[in-house]
């Protein structure tokens, strides 16, 4: 069995394995829906937001391995972080890493389910990147310059189909106003402000999320309001997956998305 | 490959009464036919010719779409990002071409919905190919290189069908096959000269279990496929079934040798004389207990089908409905 590596704790590695860890998950879900979609075009769609989603972490990983060879002269490639840390190395909001029904109802998914948190985290990653064009690593704004495209056409995408499914039939809309009861609550953990996002911010890095959130929500608003669906109320729970201490569903994705990696020591792909 | 409509169809009767006018016409269709010209969607064709076709563009495209489940069961465990990737494009091609295929049926008069009715009610067939289990991730890798590398050589001749829209389909289609090969038989390769000794066995694993339903996917030998001299006539089936296999098996000895991995067939030799390789008799009850849905995934592919076909049925019926409602809105404006 092949075992973790070790990551240095330095806030700008974090910050951007964050992100990295945001895209990943989120398309190994999406990859679950592949040839079970309600109808082609959209098995085709999430494949497509999959494989951009891949892309993009892809290239924070090559970045995130330039970064740690610098604090600490370990390199490591795409691949070694991408499959071998512990599940607490990963730095994904929990959003991300919920099964595709959270509440078992149907598998591999709901697609109300997708669909709304496809258009959460594309409107979320479409400010990230926007900011990150700024960003003062020359290497992080390129990935964004390429990914904010990408990102702005899957939140369009999926926020035509909240508001055709919240403004389509009754049972549409019942499944749509279900569907953000289940998913809404981990709205709290993207914005909540802690020391990796300050230091990102202070170094001109990148975006502290948390600066992020009125955008956010003005747009999702906006979305909801036209698909005729109610904003729930955000209550005290808080998820924290970008601190590392995930949901219960994290640890079956990562067995499943790892095996081969950890089984097969020495192995080249 | 995904063709064996022809094959595994019953023998069809030949229409017998016919009007003046439509023998008249069945004359100058003929005619173009032994012209080589293409026929338009537009165009006068038998009801024979037409049912034909149907049945075979969707059988090639419901295979399609079956086949997106044997490799999309290894998306989520792909062993590198670069592997992932390949294989969310590969398999999101496979739903391209279904959508094809199902376009060019379109032009003869059905409708996708009637045809996904026919596959979910087991009326209509896919290519048997996919009813075999994908184990291990070399799996993945020897159906690029064998399953997509026996479709090339099927559909390479598809391109020249008499039928244009099928004809246009086949030649997108074709040309997204041969990166499908290319990636399968790359994976494999890296696992067998970079690899472990534990990454080589599970090759030759994969290779010895796909082999034999591969040369099976060409369909039954000539003198066993009752609708062959039909599709020939017609300029649907361009090559026979075993000359396509034989081409395929020539192939395929060469790619093995550079692969290191050896076929499972102790009569494989080469034969001088013929200029070709033989090789040993085909197990054809294996072939007909698949086609005849007792192969080791059959209920399941089905049934993934048919899931998410009933699962999204709420999806379909409010994507309608908004739209309706948008129209109306339109015109009241
Ligand atoms: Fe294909
Ligand atoms: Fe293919």
């Amino acid at each position: 069995m092949q075992a973790s590596i070790s990551i240095h704790d330095s806030p700008e590695l974090r910050y951007v394995l964050r992100l990295a860890d945001t895209c990943l998950i989120l398309a190994q879900r999406l990859g679950q829906w592949c040839g079970h979609a309600p109808v082609l075009e959209e098995d085709i769609a999430l494949t497509n937001m999959a494989l951009d989603l891949i892309g993009q972490a892809r290239a924070l990983y090559t970045h995130a391995g330039d970064l740690h060879a610098t604090l600490n002269g370990v390199r490591y490639d795409e691949d070694q972080l991408a499959f071998l840390r512990d599940e607490r190395d990963y730095f994904n909001p929990t959003l991300v890493e919920l099964p595709n029904a959270l509440d078992g109802s149907a598998a591999p998914g709901d697609f109300a389910q997708t669909v709304l948190r496809n258009c959460m985290i594309a409107s979320l990653l479409v400010l990230v990147w926007t900011a990150l064009l700024r960003s003062n690593d020359k290497a992080l704004a390129a990935i964004a310059e390429k990914a904010i495209k990408e990102a702005r056409y899957h939140q369009q995408h999926y926020a035509d189909w909240v508001v055709r499914l919240g403004d389509g039939t009754d049972v549409s809309a019942k499944r749509m106003q279900h569907a953000l009861g289940l998913l809404w609550p981990y709205v709290s953990e993207l914005f909540v402000e802690d020391a990796i996002d300050r230091a990102a911010a202070t170094q001109g890095l990148g975006p502290a999320w948390s600066t992020l959130r009125a955008s956010w929500m003005s747009q999702m608003q906006s979305v909801l309001e036209a698909a005729q669906l109610q904003v729930p109320q955000l209550n005290a729970f808080c998820s924290t997956g970008r601190c590392g201490v995930h949901s219960e569903h994290m640890g079956f994705l990562l067995a499943e998305m790892q095996h081969l990696q950890r089984a097969y020591p020495g192995a080249v792909w | 490959m995904y063709t064996q409509a022809m094959d595994t169809a019953p023998k069809d009767a030949t229409p017998a009464v016919r009007s003046a006018d439509e023998a008249a016409l069945q004359t100058r269709f003929d005619a173009r036919i032994d012209a080589g010209e293409f026929i338009e969607a537009k165009d006068w064709m038998p009801a024979h010719y037409r049912k034909t076709l149907i049945r075979q563009i969707s059988q090639h495209a419901h295979s399609e779409i079956v086949g997106m489940l044997p490799e999309g069961n290894w998306i989520t465990r792909a062993p590198t990002l670069k592997r992932k990737a390949i294989l969310l494009a590969k398999v999101q091609d496979e739903g391209g071409h279904g959508l094809y295929l199902y376009a060019a049926a379109e032009t003869l008069g059905v409708s996708r919905d009637e045809l996904l009715e026919a596959l979910h009610s087991g009326q209509a067939k896919y290519s048997s190919i996919f009813n075999y289990p994908t184990l291990t991730w070399a799996d993945v890798g020897t159906i690029g290189w064998l399953v997509d590398g026996a479709a090339i050589m099927n559909q390479v001749p598809i391109c020249r069908c008499s039928y244009a829209p099928y004809a246009r389909a086949m030649i997108r289609i074709c040309r997204e096959e041969s990166f499908h090969q290319r990636q399968g038989f790359d994976a494999l390769l890296t696992m067998m000269q970079q690899g472990t000794d534990a990454q080589r066995a599970m090759v030759q694993d994969a290779v010895n279990r796909w082999w034999w339903p591969c040369l099976m996917m060409f369909g039954p030998p000539d003198d066993q496929s009752p609708n062959s001299a039909q599709g020939m006539r017609w300029g649907i089936k361009r090559i026979s079934n075993d000359e396509l296999r034989q081409k395929f098996v020539d192939a395929t000895v060469e790619q093995a040798r550079v692969l290191g991995v050896s076929l499972p067939d102790p009569a494989l030799q080469w034969n001088a004389a013929r200029g070709h390789w033989d090789f040993g008799a085909i197990d054809w009850s294996e072939f007909w207990q698949v086609v005849g849905g007792e192969g080791p995934c059959n209920r399941e592919r089905l049934s993934a089908r048919v899931n998410a076909w009933q699962a999204g049925a709420w999806v379909r019926e409010a994507a309608m409905a908004h739209a309706q409602k948008h129209t109306i809105q339109q015109e009241a404006a």
